[in-house]
């Protein structure tokens, strides 16, 4: 291949004309942003983060519209405060929600719902502690979110926890004995669970019998990993994996004609409601999820009507959309008698929110969760649903 | 029989590899640019039949064939658009602005069609064959991938070798200056390049959906880089080439993930990439081209 | 007299660039004081200072010496995640301050470099296509290592482990880097200064070089290797020089930029960030190092201003990138171009611009 020059000349011209609108656009950014909280329509500024392009995009795309569902029911309800989100994209990667976590910060956010995964969100944490937001994040589930940040809390599982909460539940329902693994060990989340739940497993007379990888480089491609698993005679499968590489898992194993029983975490929830996904191939499935999207109660319901309203398909909501959706209910609730209101500084509403969520005494009863209450580390404390995929319908297991 | 449950597998991932490897190794030999967004071409092939059979309906066979047509019409209306006005550009030129391509479709499918994955249904409705008392099972997509990739191979071949189009193909790979003076058009053959590499990405989509079925608007990207790498390993710009690079690294991978460990498979992929091509600096199959002096 | 001309005409440019690099970064200081600019450029000047170091190193590659590499990002995730390891290092001893951050920049330069010599020398045996591939192959093996690489420091040292956290043996102590999850709790040393320091200092090593009989010799491979080969020119030294130069400076730069974040995995530093400089460098014009920072500098502040647009903001960027190629690299285009600028431009000018044009034609090559 031969590199040659490549015209300068108009390129530069180019560059000039944008330098000079990106110049003009920074600064005119600069004027509305300094002043927070100015908002004519008196709504508290809340803002969002997380990856609604790229490859980790469903996640963004259904806290995005799991935290609007219920940002415009707050409005509804014609209460005293009322809301308005701003969501921003950050591609899951650090530097991107950071910029997206400045761009917020010149619009006047107040209170943060995000990030939706753990790399960017441990990086938004910092600035939020340093600018004193006060932060909830529906899904970024590594304890070094949460770590050294009195204004930072999770409104999901941490990943170790939930591995020894799955250990836990897997021997005490006597689900299996001889363990199999197949985690993501390019993904931070899978890891997590894998290493809280290997450290857990023996000493509840769990024997793990073979442990396999995949990256999201080669997620394609599962039959050595199955055929370790079936080899050592696994009885059980733990995946603590997204659905859309444990979809093909199930699917790889049904036609190599290993069938165990298969376990999986709160990532695991959504594998039902992929378009054209046989859900025979998950029956029997058993999964440790907060929420359940096909469950009876009326606040579930007018959720997922509501989410599939807004989104204009008729795809139900996943854990992703009810954990950014508990997140400002939850906001709310502590705020809705408190005297902040839209004009009160970021700081104020952080220290506000802070006597509710960092008082250990704040109870919430959401979608993902009776009763929850948040420890001072700012990790949430609730109980995880056993549910078992009967007839492609979540039946509980408790 | 573990091993020869592994070396299906492997010819398996390897020969949807070939069919990709195909696509680029065709558009690179004549029209000499990595056409980075041929992964995503791919995507949009799995999508059109996917919502061909799934929305509408559809027989398989007549959702493979709208993938195709959409696909092959797409590669000539982004030929024409995007890479078309940069013919005399530099190389590096139409390289970034097929990476524009690729985001651009990816972006697109993305708005058009969600993140939520989908899963794909086969378009291959046959059962497995089971062997030696079902200790060895060879799903139906598998062979039907093997064949296709084996076929597209020969007649791929065969078309460059033996029809006027494809003769003018090689003649424009050669040099394009001499191809002109001949009395080709050497324009509207790179397009048609384009149409012939966008069907087979059509092809290879809905059988990488069919054997993998996922689908979320970034599926090509990655068997896109690794069938870029198993085009340059068989030897970029050859066609039996690319079907064996193909099935090599499909092979390797399983096998590196089999016996070697699933820890590090994606690093001894490519750390076998290198020693071939330290061994063999032009790809397995490739022409070593003596520069004039 | 050609010669002096030919002299002063490169001096001058390069001050030219300096003088860019200097203005800019002055004009933004002014700017910061004065509070008139947003928290969100504010934001993009430590990663902008990184991906300008970083386009300038990979314009030493693939403008100056010809070979297109794709795995640039391995060597700036080497100098990311050493540059991390040797902070939490010597914070014990000289305090989380500049002399820190020199400190790691250095030792991030170090590491990449060595890691240039490895991959340098079974690559420069390739050429071409074949060259970039193998890049690419090694910024994928980089990227994997990384994810399966477990460094801990306690009273005993530093203890690395490529299977998991427990396998470290620590006995207190912290982790420093976890597998996928990277590290995390990195301290905030970066600034725009250093940033600015960093850049001058890139510029410096690589106008340097390339002004050098060095950089001449590099050129003359690029241009024609034979011909080159046959006045005595050891060209697979000169190709290992450039790669490795670069290197070094792409891990410097990894290492400014991970000291920006408090988290970073080894995903980041996947293909598609190498891409992402490999844009700079082609938007700016391959070989030309003004060109490429001012790239850098626009692509990185391009998607966060097209935030209004929302959903359809990577969208436009892609439109964006396929329009700007086209533009400056089409023909007829340029030429359109061409007749424009002459109606705006005196006669003496114009000759002058005719003669540019012709150096510049004169300057491709097959």
């Amino acid at each position: 291949m031969s590199l040659e020059h490549i015209s300068r000349r108009g390129f530069i011209k180019l560059t000039g004309v944008a330098a000079a609108g990106l110049g003009l656009s920074a600064c005119g950014g600069s004027g509305s942003g300094s002043s927070s909280g100015s908002s004519a329509a008196g709504a508290i500024k809340i803002g969002g983060i997380g990856p609604i392009t790229g490859a980790t995009a469903i996640y963004g795309n259904a806290t995005k519209f799991g935290a609007q569902v219920a940002v415009d029911k707050v409005n509804d309800s014609e209460g005293k405060t009322v809301f308005e989100l701003n969501w921003q994209d950050d591609e899951g990667d650090a530097e991107k929600a950071v910029n997206a976590y400045n761009n917020l910060m010149d619009w006047g956010m107040q209170i943060l719902v995000g990030t939706t995964t753990t790399t960017p969100c441990v990086a938004v944490a910092d600035k939020t502690a340093n600018d004193r937001i006060f932060q909830l994040t529906p899904s970024a589930s590594s304890t070094d979110v949460t770590a050294g940040k009195d204004n930072v809390f999770q409104m999901c599982f941490t990943d170790p926890n939930q591995g020894e909460k799955s250990a836990e539940y897997i021997a005490k329902k006597k689900l299996g004995s001889k363990i199999a693994i197949i985690y993501n060990n390019s993904d931070a989340y899978s890891t997590g669970i894998y290493n809280g739940f290997s450290k857990a497993a023996p000493g509840l007379g769990l024997e793990i019998v073979s442990t396999q990888m995949f990256t999201d480089d080669s997620a394609t491609d599962f039959s050595v990993q199955l055929n370790d698993a079936k080899s050592k005679g696994a009885d059980l499968v733990f995946l603590p994996i997204y659905y859309t590489p444990a979809s093909l898992i199930l699917q790889q194993a049904k036609s190599m004609g290993f069938a165990p029983k298969f376990v999986g975490c709160d990532g695991m929830d959504g594998i039902l409601t992929v378009e054209g996904f046989d859900t025979s191939l998950a029956e029997g499935l058993v999964l440790l999820t907060p929420f359940v999207a096909s469950a009876d109660d009326a606040e579930t319901k007018g959720f997922v009507e509501a989410y599939k309203k807004l989104t204009g398909t008729s795809e139900d909501p996943n854990q992703f959309a009810a954990d950014a959706y508990d997140c400002v209910l939850a906001i709310y609730a502590a705020l809705k008698d408190s005297s902040v209101n839209a004009s009160s500084s970021n700081a104020d509403i952080c220290a506000e929110l802070l006597k509710t969520f960092g008082s250990g005494s704040y109870v919430y009863s959401g979608l993902t969760g009776k009763d929850m209450t948040w420890g001072s580390n700012g990790e949430v404390s609730k109980d995880p649903k056993g549910v078992v995929i009967t007839n492609g319908k979540y039946e509980s297991l408790d | 029989m573990g091993f020869l449950t592994n070396l299906i597998n492997g010819i398996s991932l390897g020969s949807v590899y070939a069919i990709i490897a195909l696509g680029y190794t065709m558009v690179y030999g004549i029209a000499k640019m990595l056409n980075f967004a041929h992964g995503d071409v791919i995507m949009v092939g799995g999508y059109v039949c996917f919502f061909a059979m799934g929305s509408l309906g559809l027989p398989p066979l007549v959702g493979v064939l709208l993938a195709v047509i959409a696909c092959t019409c797409l590669g000539i209306v982004v030929e024409r658009l995007a890479y078309k006005p940069l013919r005399e550009a530099p190389s590096l030129a139409v390289l970034i602005t097929a990476i524009g391509v690729s985001y651009f479709l990816q972006n697109s499918a993305l708005l058009l069609w969600g993140a939520d994955p989908k899963a794909f249904a086969s378009v291959v409705p046959f059962p497995s064959i089971t062997l030696f008392n079902g200790q060895l099972t060879i799903s139906s997509v598998t062979i039907a991938t093997v064949l296709a990739a084996a076929i597209i191979m020969v007649a791929l071949t065969l078309f460059t070798t033996k029809t006027k189009m494809g003769k003018a193909m090689r003649a424009c790979s050669e040099d394009k200056g001499a191809a002109e003076l001949m009395g080709i058009n050497v324009n509207s053959t790179i397009s048609m390049v384009f149409a012939i590499g966008s069907g087979l990405a059509a092809i290879a989509g809905v059988l990488l959906c069919s054997a993998y079925p996922t689908l979320v608007p970034t599926t090509g990207s990655m068997p896109g880089i690794k069938a870029f790498t198993a085009a340059v390993l068989g030897g970029i710009g050859s066609i039996p080439g690319a079907a064996l690079g193909g099935v090599l690294l499909g092979v390797i991978e399983i096998f590196a993930k089999a016996y070697i460990g699933t820890q590090l498979a994606d690093a001894i992929v490519f750390a076998v990439l290198i020693v071939v091509l330290l061994i063999r600096p032009a790809g397995l199959l490739g022409k070593e081209i003596r520069e004039k002096v | 007299m050609d010669k002096i001309r030919n002299l002063s005409k490169t001096t001058k440019s390069n001050a030219i660039t300096y003088g860019i690099v200097i203005v800019a970064f002055l004009v933004m200081q002014g700017l910061i004081a004065a509070h008139a600019v947003s928290h969100s450029l504010i934001g993009l000047l430590v990663p902008i200072c990184a991906y300008i170091c970083m386009a300038i190193s990979l314009n030493l590659v693939v403008g100056i010496s010809g070979e297109l590499s794709l795995g640039h990002a391995g060597f700036m995730s080497v100098g990311a995640f050493s540059g991390l390891v040797a902070v939490s290092f010597f914070k014990g001893i000289v305090g989380a301050g500049p002399l820190c951050l020199l400190i790691a920049i250095v030792i991030a330069g170090v590491f990449a470099a060595v890691a240039g010599v490895l991959i340098g020398l079974p690559v420069m045996r390739l050429r071409g296509d074949y060259l970039a591939i193998v890049t690419l192959a090694f910024g994928e093996i980089i990227k994997n290592l990384l994810n399966n690489l477990y460094v801990g420091l306690d009273d005993h040292g530093l203890h690395f482990s490529m299977k998991s956290a427990e396998a470290l043996g620590m006995q207190g102590g912290k982790i420093l880097i976890e597998g996928p999850k990277g590290a995390v709790g990195i301290p905030q040393l970066s600034s725009f200064l250093a940033g600015f320091i960093l850049i001058l200092f890139t510029l410096f090593v690589v106008l340097n070089l390339i002004n050098s009989r060095t950089g001449r010799a590099i050129m003359a491979v690029r241009d024609n290797r034979i011909a080159a080969e046959s006045v005595g020119i050891n060209v697979t030294k000169y190709r290992l020089i450039a790669f490795v130069v670069s290197a070094a400076l792409a891990g410097m730069a990894g290492a400014l930029y991970a000291m920006n974040f408090s988290s970073i995995a080894p995903k980041k530093f996947d293909f598609n960030t190498s891409i992402l400089i490999l844009v700079f460098v082609v938007l700016g014009g391959m070989g030309n190092i003004r060109g490429g920072i001012i790239a850098a500098a626009l692509l990185t502040v391009l998607p966060e201003q097209l935030r209004f647009i929302g959903d359809y903001r990577m969208l436009i960027y892609a439109i964006v990138l396929i329009v700007v190629m086209i533009v400056t690299n089409n023909a007829k285009i340029q030429s359109v171009l061409g007749e424009f600028k002459e109606r705006f431009r005196r006669r003496g000018d114009d000759k002058a611009a005719q003669a540019a044009d012709a150096v510049e034609g004169g300057a491709k090559h097959e």
